[in-house]
């Protein structure tokens, strides 16, 4: 094997959020213990547990204030659906990056229950798993990379065409051979 | 069969680009290993005990003479001269150097084949029945629904990263040739009342150490609700499959702990949410599939052909080789062919570029341009006219093709075992190859009849021990090979797993052991008619395992 070693620099990754292919440099969302009291005015991501107990006290708060929930990778969508309408963002966890069901998550969201607000991709978020990530439903990544927003680039624009509908907006390959008979 | 349009193509293409450029990334050193691991799982390109191993995906087992040339090309000038076809009708190039894969993969993808989702846990190569479109007793060629399943499979968004890998088999005979009750999806295609295409679907079967046969499900599936059903089914498994432990992770499991009428109920919950959606498959989609698949021009060829019967009657190495080889076929004065790749001595299911080269030849004379690749490690030629088996067989015997085992003793399967898996215990091969030369005698193996035995170098199952008619299992004890034997499994329509006899053996006790359970059927069985299994399940397990052990 004529392969070198990695310099100890290649293990430098870096975590940056992603929106729209760039990094958003001020977040305003912030993660709310489930012991600390709400702050007025600020956009908050909190536990289902949370949610499920305070949630529209959290989203009416006097001086405002959007409401974000954080979805762990061993719990259910639906036991959130009837809350949807009080978040403006959901936030998926990856445990690892070898964990998938944030995916089946994130078109839950999408297609079935019409979420129409940011779908946000945290925790062990890699560039693999980012063009897959778009093609779920996702719009906000934490992404983990050497150089993060080249890495979403490169991965976003792997392949012009797709062979599944998903929650994107994509076509699938069977759908446009149906269009345009060749 | 099959041939990419402008989509497909360009899929395949970007996918080898990417590669391109990750390869480059590792090769300058600017990736680690351990970074370097996901992406190549993704590729099909694992790092095995002495090497890189590449496996290359060969959707249901079809190639067309150009991609089996191109498979020679590749085991020629990147390999060692030769290449490993698989139990997933897959095939293995064992020593790629890793600077060289993404030529490999462009080659590839020059003749519409790549290695994309060949490891990794996501949906694998779709296998099917090594007989589709030239069997008797189909209902209709199950490989446009492969096709279909295929392309829904690839780069799956939501599927690329699920519990553990998952394989779907399909088959549209009475016979089951696909194994379909030991996949994690298993598929028959049947046709309804109205003559339309509807599954039977089996999940939860599977091998590896705790083999399980699928439970049927569903029964009447119409084909254009396939996708959102086969959607349902991942989606509840990737939602509820285990993901703590890599050997509970698979779908079995799940199907096991829920009960197959639960699972079977969450799956038809999600479906009905799901099944008049963008899934839907259009019909003029499946049409166009089909009509790839169209029967070739077959010659209206009498039933009889003179020349076929008097070589027949002349020649008695043609005669043995056609009665094993030779399979009936759905049209008349046609008959489909298994090239071995068992000869006796050799490794099950390596052959060399000179060999591919010669198959290819034949398939393009012969039949229709088209080869086939089945799980039994062998190669198959489906469409020859009976008028020329002769010449097909004289020109396969050249290449030492011709060895007339299939369905016989000598017609093993094998995993590659410790010769060059880091997961095996113990070797498989030299086993195989003891076991093959024990009974290298092609007329004792004809005289005994339909007998499979399958090896596993671990408890993996590779070598699908737990379906073989005798089944062996390599344990290591204590640093030193011992085989365990099995009895009584079998992989179609009466899908049963073996039974594990006793305690193992050493590898050198492995063939007269053998010997002695083949010596034990001879001894009981009504005629000759009786095969091996047919008589097992009449007499049971008990007179067998007093031979395996009488010394």
């Amino acid at each position: 094997m004529r392969v070198k070693p990695a310099p100890p620099r290649a293990n430098a990754y870096f975590t940056a959020l992603i929106r729209g292919g760039a990094v958003v440099k001020d977040d305003p969302w912030a993660p709310l213990d489930d012991a600390a009291p709400a702050p007025d005015g600020a956009d908050v991501i909190v536990s289902t547990r949370r949610l499920l107990a305070e949630g529209p006290a959290l989203a009416r708060r006097p001086l405002g204030g959007r409401l974000g929930v954080r979805i762990e990778a061993n719990e259910a969508v639906e036991a959130v659906a009837d809350h949807l309408p009080l978040l403006a963002l959901v936030a998926v966890n990856f445990p690892a990056f070898r964990d998938g069901r944030g995916f089946t998550t994130a078109r839950l969201l999408r297609e079935r229950y019409r979420f129409a607000g940011e779908v946000r991709a945290v925790g062990d978020v890699l560039q693999d798993m980012v063009f897959f990530l778009l093609r779920c439903g996702f719009d906000a990544l934490e992404l983990k990379a050497q150089d993060p927003e080249a890495a979403f680039a490169q991965a976003a624009r792997a392949f012009t065409h797709v062979y599944q509908p998903a929650a994107d907006a994509r076509p699938a390959a069977f759908a446009l051979r149906a269009e345009n008979p060749s | 069969m099959y041939r990419y349009d402008a989509y497909d193509q360009s899929l395949v293409a970007e996918r080898a680009a990417q590669f391109r450029e990750q390869v480059g990334r590792r090769v300058r050193g600017e990736l680690s290993e351990d970074q370097f691991k996901p992406l190549r799982l993704m590729n099909g390109l694992y790092l095995q005990l002495h090497a890189y191993m590449l496996r290359v995906s060969i959707p249901y087992g079809v190639l067309s003479s150009g991609q089996l040339e191109k498979l020679a090309h590749i085991a020629r000038v990147y390999d060692k001269g030769y290449g490993h076809f698989t139990t997933r009708q897959n095939i293995q190039f064992n020593w790629p150097k890793l600077q060289d894969v993404p030529d490999i993969l462009d080659e590839l993808a020059s003749v519409e084949m790549h290695a994309i989702q060949t490891s990794g846990n996501c949906i694998r190569n779709i296998t099917s029945d090594h007989f589709a479109g030239a069997a008797e007793d189909e209902v209709e060629d199950p490989r446009p629904w492969c096709e279909i399943i295929r392309q829904w499979s690839t780069l799956h968004p939501e599927f690329s990263f699920l519990p553990r890998k998952f394989k779907i088999a399909v088959t549209a005979g009475a016979t089951d040739r696909a194994a379909v009750r030991l996949h994690d999806i298993g598929l028959h295609l049947k046709h309804d009342g109205a003559g339309r295409a509807v599954f039977d679907v089996f999940v939860g079967g599977g091998m590896g150490r705790t083999p399980f046969i699928g439970s049927l499900i569903k029964t009447g599936l119409p084909g254009e609700h396939l996708l959102s059903y086969l959607e349902a089914c991942l989606r509840v498994y990737n939602r509820y499959g285990r993901r703590d432990n890599i050997y509970k992770a698979r779908i079995k499991i799940l199907v096991q702990s829920l009960g197959p009428a639960e699972y079977a109920r969450q799956v038809e919950a999600e479906w009905e949410a799901i099944r008049d959606g963008a899934l839907t498959l259009p019909e003029a989609e499946i049409a166009r599939i089909r009509a790839y698949f169209a029967p070739p021009p077959f010659k209206s060829a009498p039933e009889q052909s003179a020349v076929f019967e008097k070589a027949l009657a002349e020649d008695a190495a043609f005669a043995r080789w056609a009665r094993a080889n030779v399979h009936r076929h759905r049209a008349t004065g046609y008959a489909s062919v298994t090239v071995s790749l068992k000869a006796i001595g050799e490794t099950p299911g390596d052959a060399s570029a000179d060999q591919m080269e010669a198959v290819a030849a034949l398939a393009r004379e012969f039949s229709f341009d088209e080869a086939r690749v089945t799980h039994e490690q062998n190669l198959v030629l489906p469409h020859v006219e009976r008028e020329a088996l002769r010449e097909v067989w004289a020109r396969l015997d050249a290449h030492r093709l011709a060895t007339p085992n299939a369905g016989l003793v000598s017609d093993i399967i094998a995993c590659p075992g410790l010769d060059y898996c880091d997961l095996a215990n113990t070797r498989s091969i030299p086993v195989a190859q003891a076991i093959a030369e024990t009974f290298a005698d092609l007329d004792a193996q004809a005289h005994i009849g339909e007998l499979k035995i399958k090896i596993s170098g671990c408890i993996n199952a590779c070598g699908h021990h737990h379906v073989g008619h005798i089944g062996i299992l390599g344990v290591d004890k204590q640093g030193e090979e011992f085989y365990q034997i099995l009895l009584g499994g079998r992989a179609d329509e009466n899908a049963r797993l073996a039974s594990i006899s006793g305690k193992g053996l050493p590898a050198s006790a492995i063939p007269g052991a053998i010997k002695r359970v083949v010596d034990a059927y001879l001894a009981l069985r009504t005629d000759e008619n009786e095969r091996f299994i047919a008589a097992f399940e009449r007499v049971g397990a008990a007179p067998f395992e007093e031979a395996l052990y009488a010394s």
